[in-house]
């Protein structure tokens, strides 16, 4: 277990080198530069600039450098703002996070539930109802949901508020950004319930004379758990790092948005600290959920 | 004479699937007394796991018991309440099953689930159903009992799986034992120290046994009497010294045929020919009529009826009625 944890480690670091030697070079492939959309910038104050932030150097050298830097933990200043890097992501995360967090845990928590659901209740309506449903989310676009809730809740209906800094209510982004991972939740776990309750062993259970709700909930549900699991870490980091889709539709400043403006401004430093911040987590992530499919699935042995 | 332990009556069992009714168990009826070993015998496919799936009640959707009764201590099982029917099954009747290596729950150590039906079915706590747990495992031959306990199926054998499967079945000290094919899934040299454990328990505590197997070699000599079952009917009852020796349906024929057998000097197997009937559509005759060397037209017609051989012996062949008008004939009393 140790020898496997170890091991995952380096390979995500080497992943992480990888991602951030692709971005670097892609970045400073692309023409212009974080200077030249200015509005005509006197040339030497962008030599100086450049001079400032090593953009006179050769990309190779640029990107050793800014590795060593990152390595004594300096993201560097945002090129546009001359904010530090460090405070903005951490702000910004917290948006995102907040507003991920609490989509994630109910999407697991509902999809869960909805899928025993639609497994035990096969072929009748409460399954009917939730496969409709769930197919329909999955299917649609989330801008198009988001922004139909947002017309009709908080437009028409004036239920919710709309989300501003100064009144800051998830209820509409949260559902937006949970129904998807919801319903591919549902989806997964009913087949994967199905699949448990038709094995031998929980004919053993019946045949023990276990009652059916320990049936479902003690010998079902956690076989069941172990193909959802797969699917949950990877989605969790997705949905921490912030949509940006739904944080634009609902003009949340997360780390998506911040990411979005990073790339229009060609703000070096930004563009390369948010990769790698959405990199790390999205590894750390895949691992956690790995080490708990071992948790969940004795037979998993990793070394 | 008291009542039997175990009356099966007249049971129907059938599956509605979109082809049709599948009439996977067609009334058939059997006695068990206490302490006695009952072999089932049959093809695959001839409804014994059905049957022994309708007398634990552990039938899966569409599989619905449509007639007759099962009488437990004269107390009628099909009427019990799903609540009667838990505090039933593990307790009074329990069940091994075919396969071991997927008929204990992966994600649960063996000692969870041994403690399981023990904390359901008695007033143990925790800590004496443990010890029972280690008991039964060392009953049913395990080593390193203690260790077992903490460990997962898949770290345990085939055979050991199978002892703790047999141990989980007896740790509540049932009355009756069904065993669907215990051995089938195993290595040769396995299933004879399963076989033997069987027999050593059957002593030892006392239950009954249902030996469901589809080789009648396997049971020879363990049953009291066998029954002998194709599609999904009694074709003959007898002692195991009766069905071997002095079969009397040509479908029993047929099967010791296929057998490799010590007493007689058979140069080969004959496995019996053709494919077992199609239980959605059951021909109005005899069920083996199309498979059966010795045919005759009667076969086709009706239903073989049920004959007496003698006390213990009956069997459902038409070739039976025939040979005993012959003999009436021989005498000249027809
Ligand atoms: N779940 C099911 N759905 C439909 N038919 C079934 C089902 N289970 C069993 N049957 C039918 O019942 C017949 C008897 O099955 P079974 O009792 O398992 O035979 P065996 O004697 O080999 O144990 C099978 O041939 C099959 O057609
Ligand atoms: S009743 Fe007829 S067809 Fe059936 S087994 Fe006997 S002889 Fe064969
Ligand atoms: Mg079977």
């Amino acid at each position: 277990m140790l020898k496997y944890t170890v091991k995952r480690i380096l390979l995500a670091i080497v992943t992480i080198l990888i991602i951030s030697a692709i971005t670097f070079f892609a970045m400073n492939a692309i023409p212009g530069g974080p200077f030249s959309k200015e509005k005509a910038p006197d040339p030497a104050v962008q030599a100086v600039l450049e001079a400032r932030y090593n953009l006179d150097k050769p990309v190779g050298q640029q990107f050793i450098l800014y590795m060593q830097n990152l390595l004594h933990g300096d993201f560097g200043v945002s090129l546009k703002t001359g904010r530090e890097i460090a405070t903005v992501i951490s702000e910004k995360f917290a948006v995102s996070a907040r507003l991920g967090g609490m989509a994630a845990g109910f999407a697991i928590i509902v999809g869960l539930v909805l899928g025993s659901i639609a497994a035990l209740c096969r072929n009748h309506w409460p399954d009917r109802l939730i496969i409709f449903l769930t197919t329909l989310f999955v299917s649609v676009p989330s801008f198009i949901l988001a922004t139909m809730l947002l017309l009709i809740f908080a437009l028409q209906l004036k239920w919710v508020g709309v989300f501003s800094t100064s009144n800051p209510n998830y209820v509409l982004p949260v559902i937006s950004l949970m129904l998807y991972p919801m319903s591919y939740i549902t989806r997964l776990t009913k087949s994967s319930m199905l699949d448990v309750l038709g094995q031998d062993y929980i004919r053993t259970a019946r045949a023990k004379g276990v009652r059916e709700s320990l049936i479902i909930f003690k010998h079902a549900l956690r076989n069941a758990l172990i193909p959802v699991i797969t699917y949950v870490g990877p989605m969790i980091a997705g949905i921490l790092t912030g949509s940006m889709v739904i944080e634009t539709v609902f003009t949340i400043g997360g780390l998506g948005t911040e990411f979005v403006h990073s790339i229009n401004n060609q703000d070096y430093p930004m563009i390369m600290a948010t990769t790698i911040f959405l990199a790390v987590l999205m590894v750390v992530a895949t691992l956690v959920s790995d080490l708990i499919y071992k948790l969940v699935d004795p037979k998993i042995n990793f070394d | 004479m008291s009542t039997p332990l175990l009356q099966v009556k007249n049971l129907s069992t059938s599956f509605n699937v979109d082809s049709g009714e599948v009439r996977a168990v067609n009334g058939i009826s059997f006695n068990l007394d206490k302490g006695k070993v009952l072999g089932i015998v049959g093809e695959s496919g001839s409804g014994k796991s059905v049957t022994a799936y309708s007398i634990m009640r552990i039938l899966v959707e569409p599989g619905k018991i449509t007639g007759g009764q099962i009488l437990f201590n004269g107390q009628d099982i099909v009427q019990f309440s799903k609540k009667q029917m838990r505090e039933f099954r593990g307790k009074r009747i329990s069940i091994i099953f075919q396969d071991p290596m997927t008929s204990l729950n992966p994600v649960y150590t063996i000692g969870n689930q041994l403690r399981e039906c023990i904390l359901l079915h008695t007033d143990r706590n925790r800590e004496q159903a443990n010890a029972r747990a280690l008991e039964m495992l060392q009953l049913v031959g395990v080593n390193e009992p203690e260790k077992r306990l903490k460990q997962y199926p898949h770290e345990l054998s085939g055979g050991m799986r199978q002892r703790v499967m047999i141990a989980m079945a007896l740790a509540c000290e049932p009355d009756i034992l069904i065993a669907d094919e215990p051995t089938t899934a195993l290595d040769v040299t396995i299933q004879a120290q399963i076989l033997e454990l069987m027999q050593e328990l059957q002593k030892k505590l006392g239950m009954a046994i249902i030996m469901i197997t589809h080789d009648l070699g396997v049971i020879a000599d363990m049953c009291d009497e066998i029954i002998v079952m194709y599609a999904g009917r009694v074709c003959e009852r007898g002692t195991a010294d009766e069905i071997f020796y002095n079969p009397r349906h040509e479908y029993t024929k047929g099967l010791l045929r296929s057998i490799p057998r010590l007493d007689t000097n058979h140069a080969r197997l004959i496995p019996i020919a053709g494919s077992p009937v199609d239980l959605t559509n059951m021909p109005k005759g005899c069920a083996f009529a199309s498979r059966c060397d010795q045919c005759m037209k009667i076969c086709l017609e009706s239903l073989p009826e049920e004959l007496q051989i003698n006390d213990s012996h009956i069997a459902s062949c038409w070739m039976n009625v025939k040979q005993v008008y012959m003999e009436a004939e021989k005498e000249g009393a027809v």
